[in-house]
């Protein structure tokens, strides 16, 4: 008896160990394990045994046992593993091949440019201040010491509507506007965004309708060295650390001093290149301390408030910045032209 | 202004700056020169030959085979192709060897069998703009004056060997159109002296005044005018430095007389006009405004028609000239000419812009009238010119001129305390330093403790206010060595407005969703501005339009947007969603400003969603669009508050269109662009929203509060309704939510069927509805007592039975 144990032992081991499918392995289990399987048979054989034998019979027949279901999940184990990397193995995909695309459009590279400067000087505590595109000649002209007949009227070509009202030709009259509206009382600190138009015929240069960002502080004691500093920061934020600033004067008539100024050439470094005309200064802003006849139009002592504004082209910059060749592109909108300003810099 | 570098040199001394260096000093201290001309660069070895023989070519027509002198021993023979070239000129010529612009060398050679070493020059050949050459030399070689000597650099005695710097002028600076204001700037700058032009004119006993008498109606208009007489005034060319000079500046030559009324021009910066004494037709010259209709031919032969605002010089009856414009051709110089009448005048800049304008005739004489000249410059002009005219055209200057002056000139008296200086700027100058600034500048200053006095001379119009005396200071203090500083005082918030800030949510919630931002032009056409646009009002059109296509103030975005739709579609950007935010326009009668809305407008067409190689496609339609404006509604917190009603839109598919109202009122439009609109811009279907953003971000929205996640669980009941094909679901959805009350949390579509399976005339849609209270669990009965509400409601509010 105990003999048949040990050979059922050996033989049921024999078969896990050579079956290769987890249902040969439930049948073996069945067949050697089960309550018809041999070991039961052998154990029922038992009553035949002396009272002294039957607890070893009993343990051995349970040491066969338990032998061969040790046995029998060591090996039913590998063969699940198996099956699973063999089901792993067929869902294998390319992982070469291109993912789903997702849709995202993008800023146009104007906004792109005027947010840019917006949080650059909302973060120096100026606020965005907007106006109308239609504006009074009032507003727009007189109001910024450009009196009718003034030479300098000359110098930006308006669409009249009426003899009065126009497009606006720049963003100064939202600097009248706000001035106006603060009733003589400082400290005034804006940055102003929006579009203008002048009497030019489109071409790679001009255009009818572009964009204009102009900033103003007045206050109580506002120098032209702070304009100075203010200028470097932007200048070097805008356009990289290692930037130079060149201040130069000029002539608008809604300041006295006047500025203009230039940058260090971002293209060839100051070198000297196309881009600069072979100078190594692009010109990028214009400025001044505000004209006294300006503050005084709109209701500020120019004994006691002084001011400084600038203004700059967005369409230039970005053409600088990107290299952009025609300004005719941003109002074109072209998508594989407006697509290549998504990425970050 | 063009400024010759050696000319420039007459009257300040520039030793030591070269050109190159002078323009970066003159930049950056106020007049920004926009180039420096080397005139020589690229040009080698030209020198002034003798034409000692010259024969007809043997073989060709239009040559000339010249023997020419070039000071090395033996002439040189050169075949010369200008028709000009003559037996004992002297001429430039480019001997062997030479390189002249474009890098053209000279080279030995054979033409048409006879041999040629070198080339005679024309100017242009030489570097001369062709519009400056002399009209004798410009078919032809130019000819030196006699004297010139053999073999020595043609180029030299050109004044080529010279340097130009362009000035770009602002309005303010007119000063500078003079080489004496220039020098004067550069003098500053450098803190050297200036160096006056020599006048000394020997007059003969008899008087101006004995040829000529002067009246002048139009005192305010002309203030000063000024005639002087040369008699016995040989016509003949100016002196070769002369006419280089003037060439330089971009001045043609014409002959002595003329030359010098230019020079002068260039030099005082004051126009003046010589007349033919003799053809002037009387001993009498009259200033007056022109009668209306009145005829006058000017020296270029035009006849011209003027008005009342036009000041005439006459000869007491007829127009000579138009007063600081142009000569006529009744009394111009001639060769023939032997008395010269030199007019030096002050024409105020308002009535010579006037009549240049209405004429069209801009020249170097109208600009600087416009601009206003140095009132006290006009007889130190005339003097001048009258003394080269005597020196250079043989002439003899009678004594005087016959005047009439009304022109009162007060220098600016400008008083500033350093205080002030230092406060704008940002300095700590000294009364002294701010004295040597103005020295510098040659203004007469003075100080009183730390008052400083300046008396601006009259060359200066520009200064009148202490702001232009700070100016001064600041400027050849050098602006880039004020110091940097960032403005003090009391600190401002610097923050977007909540408008200006939701906006750039709506640009970034529609770019994240796929779309791009597009920027168009506010001008427009008459047929599109009526196009789309959600308000009818009158067209706001611009007085002088350049072109139809945009000459009117846009009343929607729509159009523009559908031409970059259009634009796009043509180059096989086939699938494309754009937007755009900006103005329109909405009149408000002639007098006020029209009211600016600002509206947000987006086209979609093509494929909305596609994977190319897993073959999904997905063209647009009206729920991708609809669905794009409920995310960004839903982002405001507008869901409840807006609505969608189906309605008619010119240019839109009317059964493929609604309305977007905001809290009951219109704001704007969505749906699908109309069919026989998209074939006339040829566009695949095109969906399109536009709306008031203004409406939507003035829209106050709630302050954001939690709200606490269910506890409890909710039971969902799904039902399928037949219903007529017209009943919208809007509609059904309302009557579900009424009948529904506080239990019903959601309702959803999530079936429509339209299939031939149902009945004529009915549709079948499917609602999921869930029911849920946050307070406790709720039982099945409860459910379907609300249930059954609702299905009782739907049946009797809208004719909805559950289907079969
Ligand atoms: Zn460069």
């Amino acid at each position: 008896m105990q003999e048949r144990l040990k050979e059922l032992q050996q033989e049921a081991i024999q078969k896990i160990e050579q079956s290769s499918s987890l249902k040969e392995l439930n049948d073996i289990r069945v067949a050697y394990l089960g309550k018809k399987g041999p070991i039961t048979e052998v154990l029922r054989g038992m009553g035949k045994l002396s009272a002294e034998e039957r607890p070893i019979m009993g343990a051995l027949a349970n040491e066969v046992r338990e032998a061969i279901a040790t046995v029998l999940e060591a090996k039913q184990k590998e063969l699940e593993e198996a099956a699973v990397l063999e089901k792993l193995a067929s869902e294998s995909i390319d992982v070469t091949l291109p993912g789903r695309p997702v849709k995202v459009g993008n800023h146009h590279p104007l906004t792109r440019i005027i947010e840019e400067i917006e949080d650059l000087f909302i973060g120096m505590g100026y606020q965005v201040a907007e106006g109308p595109e239609v504006e009074q000649d009032y507003y727009n002209f007189e109001a910024l010491n450009l009196p009718k007949g003034h030479p300098a009227r000359d110098m930006q070509d308006s669409f009249y509507i009426t003899d009065e009202i126009l497009l606006r030709t720049h963003t100064s009259p939202v600097q009248a506007r706000t001035m106006e509206k603060n009733q003589g009382k400082g400290p005034i600190k804006i940055i102003c965004p929006g579009k203008v138009y002048r009497r030019d015929n489109d071409d790679a240069t001009h255009s009818h309708q572009f964009m204009q960002i102009e900033g103003l502080v007045v206050g109580e004691n506002i120098r032209m060295s702070d304009l100075h500093g203010t200028l470097e920061i932007f200048a070097k934020k805008m356009f990289g650390e290692d930037r130079e600033i060149r201040l130069r004067p000029s002539f608008f008539p809604f300041t006295e001093p006047s500025v203009e100024m230039d940058i260090s050439c971002m293209i060839c470094g100051g070198h000297g290149c196309n881009v600069c005309k072979k100078t190594g200064w692009i010109e990028i802003l214009g400025a001044g301390m505000v004209h006294p006849n300006v503050l005084e139009m709109a209701g500020y002592d120019s004994k006691k408030y002084t001011g400084f504004a600038f203004g700059m082209g967005p369409e230039r910059i970005a053409m600088l910045k990107y290299g952009v060749d025609d300004i005719r592109h941003f109002y074109t909108n072209d998508v594989r032209f407006l697509k290549q300003f998504s990425k970050h810099e | 202004m063009f400024v010759s570098y050696k000319w420039l040199q007459d009257y300040v001394d520039l030793s030591g700056v070269s050109a190159v260096e002078l323009a970066e000093k003159i930049t950056k201290s106020g007049i920004e020169v926009e180039g420096v001309d080397v005139l020589n660069e690229g040009i080698t070895g030209v020198v002034v030959g003798h034409v000692v023989e010259r024969v007809q070519h043997p073989n060709a027509d239009k040559l000339s085979k010249c023997q020419v002198d070039i000071g090395q021993g033996e002439p040189v023979q050169i075949i010369c192709g200008a028709p000009n070239v003559a037996q004992g000129q002297k001429v430039a010529v480019a001997t062997v060897g030479a390189v002249l612009p474009g890098n053209f060398k000279i080279k030995r050679a054979k033409l048409r069998g006879e041999e040629s070493n070198g080339m005679i020059c024309s100017l242009t050949e030489l570097g001369v703009e062709a519009k400056v050459v002399p009209k004798e030399y410009s078919e032809g070689i130019f000819v030196f004056p006699q004297d010139a000597e053999v073999g020595t650099d043609a180029i030299a005695l050109l004044n080529r060997d010279d340097e130009v710097l362009e000035l770009g002028l602002t309005p303010n600076r007119a000063d500078c159109l003079s080489m004496l204001g220039v020098a004067y700037e550069v003098a500053a700058i450098l803190g050297r002296e200036v160096k006056l032009p020599e006048i000394d004119v020997q007059p003969v006993t008899e008087k101006a005044t004995d040829y000529i008498t002067v009246k002048v109606e139009a005192n305010e208009d002309n203030p000063l005018y000024a005639a002087k007489v040369i008699k016995n005034v040989k016509i003949g060319p100016a002196p070769l430095w002369m006419q280089t000079r003037l060439m330089s500046a971009g001045i043609r030559p014409h002959n002595n007389v003329v030359d010098i009324t230019n020079y002068i021009l260039l030099e005082y910066g004051q126009p003046l006009h010589a007349f033919d004494y003799d053809r002037l037709g009387s001993n009498e010259i009259l200033v007056r405004r022109a009668n209306d209709g009145e005829k006058f031919t000017t020296l270029d032969d035009v006849e011209r028609t003027l008005t009342s605002d036009h000041l005439v010089i006459t000869n007491g009856t007829e127009p000579v000239a138009l007063a600081g414009v142009m000569g006529g051709a009744n009394s111009e110089v001639t060769s023939d000419t032997t008395t010269v009448l030199l007019e030096a005048a002050y024409f105020t800049g308002g009535t010579v812009r006037k009549a240049s304008k209405d004429h069209g005739l801009r020249s170097e004489a109208s600009a600087r009238f416009e601009k206003g000249v140095d009132p006290n410059r006009v007889r130190a002009a005339g003097e001048r010119a009258a003394y080269l005219i005597g020196k250079y055209a043989g002439g003899e200057v009678l004594e005087g001129a016959s005047e009439v002056d009304t022109l009162t000139v007060e220098p600016a008296v400008v008083s500033i305390t350093l205080e002030k200086i230092n406060n704008v700027i940002g300095t700590n100058l000294t009364v002294a330093d701010v004295e040597a600034i103005f020295e510098r500048l040659q203004f007469a200053v003075s100080s009183e403790g730390e008052t400083i006095t300046v008396t601006a001379p009259t060359r200066r119009g520009d200064i009148k206010i202490e702001e232009d005396l700070i100016e001064e200071v600041a400027r050849l203090y050098g602006y880039d060595n004020i110091p940097k500083t960032l403005p003090i005082g009391s600190a401002t918030p610097g923050k977007l407005s909540d408008y200006q800030k939701k906006r750039r949510i709506v640009r970034q919630y529609l770019e994240g969703a796929g779309l791009f931002q597009a920027v168009t032009y506010s001008l427009t056409s008459e047929e599109k501005a009526a196009q789309f646009a959600l308000e009818k009002r009158d067209f706001i059109r611009l007085a002088m339009p350049m072109s139809e296509d945009r000459s009117i103030l846009r009343l929607s975005i729509m159009p523009q947007l559908l031409e970059v739709v259009k634009y796009n579609s043509a180059r096989q950007n086939d699938s494309l969603a754009v937007y755009e935010t900006g103005a329109v326009f909405l009149a408000n009668g002639n007098e006020a400003l029209p009211e600016e809305q600002e509206h947000l407008a987006g086209a979609i067409t093509g494929l909305w969603h596609s994977h190319s190689w897993q073959g999904e496609k997905k063209a647009v339609d009206f729920y991708v669009v609809k669905g794009i404006l409920e995310g960004l509604f839903a982002k405001f917190g507008l869901t409840e508050s807006v609505t969608y009603v189906q309605a008619k839109v010119d240019n839109m598919h009317p059964g493929r269109t609604a309305e977007i109202h905001l809290n009951g009122e219109r704001i704007g439009f969505v749906g699908q662009v109309h069919p026989t609109m998209q074939k006339e811009l040829d566009l695949k279907d095109t969906y399109v929203f536009e709306l008031s953003l203004k409406a939507v971000l003035e829209e106050a929205t709630a302050a954001l509060r939690y709200e606490a996640i269910p506890r409890f669980p909710s039971i969902t009941r799904d039902i399928a309704l037949v219903v007529d094909k017209e009943t919208v679901s809007g509609v059904l959805k309302d009557v579900i939510q009424q009948a529904g009350g506080k239990l019903l949390k959601e309702v959803s579509v999530f079936d429509l069927y339209e299939g031939e399976r149902m009945e004529e005339g009915k549709k079948s849609i499917a609602y999921s509805l869930k029911y849920m209270d946050p307070e406790r669990t709720l039982t099945d009965e409860e459910v379907t007592k609300v249930h059954t509400q609702v299905l009782e409601a739907l049946k009797t509010q809208a004719g909805a039975v559950l289907r079969g």
